[in-house]
C-alpha cells in the first residue's frame, strides 16, 4: 500500500499538531533550563504553561519560537524542523507566522500606538497606509483605538498592554506566543486582555501558547502542561 | 477526609497496633480533631473485611487495640488510587489534600503528582465557569466570579505547598 502521508518526516508528531517539540535540552552553563520537555499544540488551541518560577517555562516558548536554540532536541513547525533552520529562515519565521506578547516593555516608546501596532507590518514590506488602517482595526478590537495616537509612555499599563496584543495580531499569526501577558495589570484589566485575545485567536484559528502562573488567566486556555525542573507534564494525557 | 484511607497509608510503612495507629494519625493529621478509637475499630474492621489489611499478630492481654494489622496487596493498591484521583473542589478540601500530601511523602510517592492533578481538576471547573461568565450577563460574571476566585484561593495554597514539598518531607520524616 502506498502512503500518501509520508511527507513528515517526524511520524511521531500527530496529525493536525501545528507546533510539536520533543526532548528539549537547553543549559545555560552549569544550570539546566529544559531537561527533556515536550509540548503540541493544534490550530486554534490555548495551552497554557504553567509550573514554578525558574522552573523553564520562559525557555520553553523561546525554543518553540524559535529565539532560543536548545543544545537537543526537535521542534516542528508545520513539518518543519525548526532546529534545522538557520538564523534568518527562523526569523521570516517569526516575522510572518508568529505573534508576540510580553510582560514589559514591547513597545517601541518613540512610535505611536498605531505605529507600533503597524510595525510588524511595515518590517514585512506593507505599504503605511495599509499596514495602519490593519492596525487600527485591531486597536478598535482591543478597544484602545481612543489611544492610537500616544505613545507608549502616555498610556496606562492595561491600555499599552491591549495595544501589545494588537500587535501580536496584526500580521494574522499562526501562534501567538504570551509570556505572562497579564502580569502587570490588575484582575480586570488581566482578564479583559485575557478575554480579547483568546476571542481574537479563536476567530483567527490561531494557537496561542500561553506562559501564566495565574490561574484565572490559566482558566482561558483548552488544557494546561505543567514545567519541573525543566521537564513537562501534559495534564490532559495523565487524567 | 478518608479516615480508611488515612490509616491504610500509615500501614504502608509497616505492620501496626491499634493503638500506634490512632497515635501516629492524631500526630499528623488530627490536631485538631483526634480520633476516637472506636472510629479506628469500626473502621479497621471493615477493612479487614474488605481484604485491604490482615491480622499480622495480637498482643497478650487482650481488647481490640492489641491487634496488631498489616496492609494487604489490595490495601495498597487502594491507597494508590485514592491519591491518583483529584477531589473534587469543596470548602476544606485542604485537609484532605494535605492529608494525600503527607501519606504520599511517608510512602516515598511522588506528591507533586497529586498536587498537579489537583490543580488540573480544579483548572477544569474554573474553565467551565470562565465559559459561562464569557457567556452571561453581569450576574452570571459576579456569580461565577466569586466561585472562580474561591477556587483560585485553592490553587494559591496548593501552589505555595507545592514550592514547599521539600521542608515538608523533612518535617514528615522526624
Ligand atoms: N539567558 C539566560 N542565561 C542564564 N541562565 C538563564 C537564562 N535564561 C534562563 N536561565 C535560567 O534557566 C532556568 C529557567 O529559566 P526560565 O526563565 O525559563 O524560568 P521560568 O519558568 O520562565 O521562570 P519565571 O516564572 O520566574 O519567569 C532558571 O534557572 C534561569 O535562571
Ligand atoms: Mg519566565
Amino acid at each position: 500500500m502506498t502512503s500518501v502521508t509520508s511527507v513528515s518526516a517526524t511520524p511521531s508528531v500527530p496529525a493536525g499538531t501545528l507546533l510539536a517539540a520533543r526532548d528539549l535540552r537547553k543549559a545555560y552553563g552549569p544550570t539546566t533550563a529544559l531537561d527533556g520537555a515536550a509540548f503540541s499544540i493544534h490550530p486554534g488551541e490555548v495551552v497554557a504553561v504553567m509550573g514554578p518560577s525558574g522552573s523553564g517555562k520562559s525557555t520553553l516558548l523561546h525554543c518553540l519560537a524559535g529565539i532560543v536554540t536548545p543544545d537537543s532536541g526537535s521542534i516542528t513547525y508545520n513539518g518543519r524542523e525548526l532546529t534545522a533552520m538557520n538564523d534568518a529562515g527562523r526569523s521570516a519565521l517569526r516575522r510572518s507566522e508568529f505573534g508576540f506578547v510580553f510582560q514589559f516593555g514591547q513597545l517601541v516608546p518613540e512610535l505611536t500606538c498605531v505605529e507600533n501596532v503597524a510595525l510588524p507590518l511595515r518590517l514585512n514590506g506593507t505599504p503605511r497606509k495599509e499596514a495602519e488602517r490593519a492596525a487600527l482595526t485591531w486597536l478598535e478590537r482591543l478597544e484602545v483605538d481612543d489611544v492610537r495616537k500616544k505613545r507608549p509612555g502616555e498610556v496606562s499599563g492595561g491600555q499599552g498592554q491591549r495595544v501589545a496584543v494588537a500587535r501580536s495580531l496584526v500580521t494574522g499569526p499562526r501562534v501567538v506566543f504570551a509570556d505572562e501577558p497579564t502580569g502587570a495589570l490588575d484582575s480586570l484589566n488581566g482578564e479583559r486582555v485575557m478575554e480579547l485575545l483568546t476571542d481574537a485567536a479563536r476567530s483567527t484559528n490561531a494557537a496561542v501558547v500561553l506562559v501564566t502562573h495565574e490561574a484565572r488567566v490559566a482558566a482561558y486556555s483548552d488544557r494546561e502542561i505543567v514545567v519541573r525542573d525543566g521537564k513537562s507534564r501534559d495534564m490532559e494525557r495523565v487524567v | 477526609m478518608s479516615i480508611g484511607h488515612t490509616l491504610l497509608g500509615l500501614l504502608e510503612s509497616g505492620p501496626r497496633h491499634g493503638y500506634d495507629l490512632k497515635r501516629a494519625f492524631d500526630e499528623k493529621f488530627g490536631h485538631d480533631r483526634p480520633l476516637h478509637y472506636g472510629q479506628v475499630y469500626s473502621t479497621m474492621s471493615r477493612l479487614l473485611k474488605n481484604g485491604l489489611v490482615e491480622v499480622d499478630g495480637i498482643e497478650a492481654g487482650g481488647g481490640p487495640e492489641r491487634k496488631r494489622y498489616a496492609i494487604t496487596e489490595a490495601g495498597i493498591t487502594d491507597v494508590e488510587r485514592w491519591l491518583a484521583t483529584p477531589e473534587k473542589p469543596e470548602p476544606y478540601l485542604q485537609s484532605t489534600l494535605y492529608t494525600k500530601v503527607v501519606l504520599a511523602l511517608l510512602t516515598s510517592r511522588d506528591a507533586a503528582d497529586i498536587l498537579d492533578t489537583q490543580r488540573s481538576e480544579h483548572l477544569r471547573g474554573m474553565r467551565i465557569l470562565t465559559d459561562r461568565k464569557r457567556k452571561g450577563d453581569l450576574a452570571d460574571q459576579l456569580i461565577c466570579d466569586h466561585a472562580l476566585f474561591h477556587l483560585e484561593a485553592d490553587l494559591r495554597w496548593l501552589e505555595l505547598t507545592a514550592a514547599r514539598l521539600d521542608k515538608l518531607r523533612e518535617a514528615v520524616a522526624r
